[in-house]
């Protein structure tokens, strides 16, 4: 490919040019990369802005704007360009210059576009959200929109609480994308054809009235006296009660991304990813991924390795990622992966597997991918320190579980063990805490035994926990960052003290106060949007960057901010709700019912544990009728499909 | 037990291709490390049977030489890959360009040669465009600092700040027209860069905008008074 002989149509490039030799990794805003595209603006009837509200390291691997930009990009009647965070040193040329925010792909201003679809895997980005909307021009506020600017649409976990944002957003959309990016791309264009029929509103309008798009503006919050919420009731009478999450079935006949873009900056992540299944039915408690994204749909072993190799070879990149919430799960997994490394055996290719699982089987998949005799570290996941706090949290592994899987680990040439962990969950003590550090010397020890060398480490990794809507810890009071604090630090300081295995652990941990305003975020409702736009405002941008992040200024905004309706921060995250409180997102359906979600947080407190209903009976979470889904699982008995091999001809 | 296998020792390479190629529009911001890495996966993206390096990790085998820094346009730069297979160069050459990102284009390729790459990039030429200078104040700055002996800027690198003789590095300096400067500058050790020699006018003379947009033309042996072609040619002392 040669570079465009001209600029496309509303192209900011000739005045971009001169500020970006002035600034750090000018690369990241230019663009250009492989199998990104660029389309004329007239021929096409809906155009998306897609952003991650991070900077391109970060938010350029994300998967869910790899697989919208694809399937929208595949329609000749929609065109995507995506945008990311500029920092603040492009950020100040920019505005000297006048110079508004643009889209990588053909340097348009994003004010430009219908629709400005912004994904949130953490609430942390919201701050950027309203620099991005400033840097583009745009109004800050959803109800000052005028008829000419984009529509924004929240998507990505946070969007099952868009609450706090409800202000700046115009929709949100719950679950997956990709029918549901489509469908909304169907509706502009219908709108559009019958002359943007009631304007602006008119399209909200449309859009709200399938249930299927919560629009915040057609729903108003009344509060109690006490600050709780009395209710959440639409305002106009087209739009229903409550909105409800997007379920893609049948993964298998959407095999996206097939061929990402390919990055010249360094990003977080530079691997080619399957995702293998979606969904997870674990039932880990604090776990909001798998409780959002349920039932779970498994995508066969022929598309996982025709996908694998589409990839590879539309990428150039050398390393597969076989990415799911639990990968080891997948119900041919062993068949996956043994295929997989006999096809790509002698050549660079590398697999991994993100391994949480906490069983020997672990070791042998593990083992599978690294035949090379490459055995650095393994990861899992225990999550709870004790026995106890794991029952809690409905992480089934015994200690038992543990140290076997390990000993295996150490047998087979493994030299490092990661364990992560969680502190700060509900009902824990300091003793649970502590026994994380007896955890790590049992690795160590049964290590040293099983290797014959005290050439081993295990890591341990641990941070806060924050309770997340649409699971049975929504109600639950987030312990404070001073409980978090002293946890660690006492955890810290036992495992320093020990002579014998002390030095062969090393603990990696985070303070405890992003968790407290991610918290905040998480769990708040539509008064907490003035706190995060004073922080905006102040100068809050990149809170998920330590080097940016600033607790005291969140503080302060939200004592000022929360005054007026006598509730506060403590309010927002260490008060533990009860069953008759309306929660702010109660009026979204993310398929779970309510009582099976209460009783499972009331199992949790007497230490009941629950089983997966792939393999048990159904526990009624409530998903599958709710949503019209059911859990789409092999074993398939399917193969690998031989490889079509057509060398080029170079001699 | 552990199994750490001794690595595989890799065949030495059966063909050395030596390619110029360009940083245009996108690509003149590109780092060399970013441009290494897109260009491993264009190779793989080809097909291109490269030869590997042996040990734990092998890489790809490729040589860089002297590349334009970051943010500097570029027509001339210059790469060796060594190959497994005997390939038709030009052939090679054009499934690269099929699958290169948008800004790169190979331009030129041969067989290698037995000087090094390095050896072979003597000077550069370049354009710098420096907008908003005021008629004549090119011409004037770069008079002056032709007229010294010796001329040192200093930079800040990553080993600290470094002092760079500016003139001596110069071998011709002049105005094409009131924005634009041609320079031809002898690649020495510590390399002076293009931007150095703005700084330096910028010392000599404040009204010399400080942004310069920087493009290197050609780069190659000295043959006589003019810059050979790297991939065919050797350098000529002058008489």
């Amino acid at each position: 490919m040669t570079t465009l002989p001209t600029l496309p149509t509303h192209s900011l490039f000739d005045r971009l040019e001169p500020l970006l030799a002035q600034v750090s990794k000018p690369i990241q805003y230019v663009g250009g990369e492989h199998n990104s595209v660029v389309k004329a603006w007239e021929d096409v009837d809906v155009r998306w802005c897609l952003s991650y509200p991070d900077a391109y390291e970060v938010g350029q691997p994300n998967q869910g704007v790899a697989i919208l930009y694809e399937i929208l990009n595949e329609r000749d009647w929609i065109l995507a360009e995506r945008t990311y965070s500029i920092w603040p040193d492009m950020e100040a040329r920019m505005r000297d210059a006048g110079v508004p925010q643009f889209t990588l792909d053909a340097h348009r201003p994003v004010r430009m576009f219908d629709v400005l679809g912004v994904s949130f895997s953490t609430e942390l980005g919201y701050t950027n959200l309203l620099n991005l909307l400033d840097l583009s021009g745009m109004s800050l506020h959803a109800a000052d929109r005028g008829e000419d600017e984009p529509i924004v649409i929240a998507g990505g976990h946070a969007a099952f609480n868009p609450e706090p944002i409800a202000d700046f957003i115009d929709v949100a959309v719950l679950g997956d994308g990709e029918e549901a990016s489509l469908l909304i791309s169907d509706i502009i264009r219908e709108w559009k054809a019958d002359g943007r029929e009631g304007g602006r509103e008119g399209l909200l309008l449309r859009l709200a009235s399938t249930g299927a798009f919560y629009v915040p503006r057609f729903y108003d919050v009344d509060y109690l006296d006490d600050g709780r919420i009395q209710r959440v009731a639409p305002n106009r009478p087209e739009v229903p009660f409550q909105v409800r999450k997007h379920t893609l079935m049948n993964l298998d006949e959407w095999p996206y991304p097939k061929k990402p873009i390919v990055p010249m900056a360094e990003t977080v992540h530079e691997r080619y990813s399957v995702e293998i299944f979606r969904g997870c039915t674990r039932g880990c408690r604090f776990c909001q991924a798998g409780m959002i994204t349920r039932p779970v749909r498994e995508r066969n072993i022929e598309t996982i390795g025709a996908m694998v190799e589409g990839g590879l070879r539309a990428t150039g990149l050398e390393e597969i990622g076989l990415l799911s919430l639990s990968s080891a799960d997948h119900s041919e997994i062993a068949e996956v992966t043994r295929q997989l490394a006999d096809r790509y055996e002698g050549s660079n290719v590398s697999l991994s597997l993100p391994s949480t699982r906490v069983d020997a089987f672990n070791i042998d998949l593990a083992n599978e991918l690294s035949r090379n005799g490459r055995r650095s570290g393994l990861t899992f996941a225990p999550e709870g320190g004790s026995e106890r706090m794991r029952k809690v949290i409905n992480k089934m592994v015994t200690e038992d579980d543990l140290i076997n899987t390990v000993a295996a680990a150490f047998s087979s040439g493994w030299r490092q063990v990661k364990l992560y962990f969680m502190c700060g969950l509900p009902t824990e003590t300091d003793e649970d805490v502590l026994a994380i550090a007896d955890l790590a010397r049992r690795v160590i020890e049964t290590g040293r035994r099983a290797s014959g060398t005290r050439d081993i480490r295990c890591t341990v990794s641990i941070g806060g926990f924050v309770p997340k809507p649409h699971t049975p810890f929504q109600w639950a009071a987030q312990a404070s960052a001073e409980t978090i604090d002293h946890r660690l630090l006492l955890l810290r300081d036992t495992i320093r003290q020990d002579r014998n295995y002390g030095k062969a652990i090393g603990l990696r941990y985070h303070d405890g106060k992003p968790g407290v305003i991610e918290g905040l975020l998480s769990r708040g409702d539509r008064r907490v949007g003035r706190v995060i736009e004073r922080v905006w405002r102040e100068g809050g941008k990149f809170d998920g960057w330590n080097e940016h992040f600033s607790y005291e200024r969140w503080v302060a905004a939200a004592t000022e901010e929360l005054a007026p309706y006598g509730v506060d921060l403590d309010w927002y995250t260490v008060r533990e709700r009860g069953y008759e409180e309306v929660l702010p997102w109660d009026h979204l359906d993310a398929g779970l019912d309510r009582d099976w979600l209460w009783e499972d947080w009331q199992d949790a407190l007497d230490e009941r544990e629950v089983e997966d209903c792939r393999w048990t009976p159904c526990f009624d979470c409530g998903v599958c009728p709710q949503m019209d889904t059911d859990i789409q699982i092999g074993p398939t008995g399917k193969v690998l499909l031989p490889l079509m091999v057509a060398k080029p001809n170079l001699a | 037990m552990a199994q750490r296998q001794p690595p595989v020792q890799q065949a030495p390479p059966a063909q050395r291709l030596r390619l110029r190629y360009a940083k245009r529009g996108p690509g003149r911001f590109t780092s060399h490390r970013d441009f290494g890495r897109a260009l491993e996966r264009a190779l793989r993206r080809a097909e291109i049977p490269m030869a590997y390096s042996s040990g734990f990790s092998p890489h790809p085998r490729i040589s860089y030489a002297n590349a334009a820094p970051t943010s500097a346009a570029s027509e001339a730069e210059y790469v060796e890959l060594a190959l497994a297979e005997v390939c038709d160069p030009q052939k090679v050459a054009a499934a690269l360009n099929d699958v290169l990102p948008h800004g790169f284009v190979i331009l030129d390729v041969a067989e290698g040669r037995p000087e090094s790459l390095g050896d072979l990039l003597q000077v550069s030429d370049w354009k710098m465009t420096l907008a908003g200078a005021q008629p004549g104040v090119l011409g004037q700055a770069a008079s002056r600092l032709l007229d010294r002996d010796e001329y040192t800027v200093e930079r800040l690198t990553k080993n600290g700040m470094r002092t760079f003789d500016v003139r001596a590095a110069v071998l011709i300096l002049r105005a094409i027209d009131d924005q634009t400067l041609a320079l031809r500058s002898v690649h020495q050790t510590p390399l002076v860069r293009p931007d150095d020699v703005v700084t330096a006018l910028r010392q000599l003379d404040a009204r010399v905008p400080a942004q310069a947009l920087l493009t290197r033309l050609a780069q190659g042996p000295l043959v006589g008074e003019r810059i050979g072609d790297p991939l065919r040619e050797s350098p000529v002392m002058q008489p």
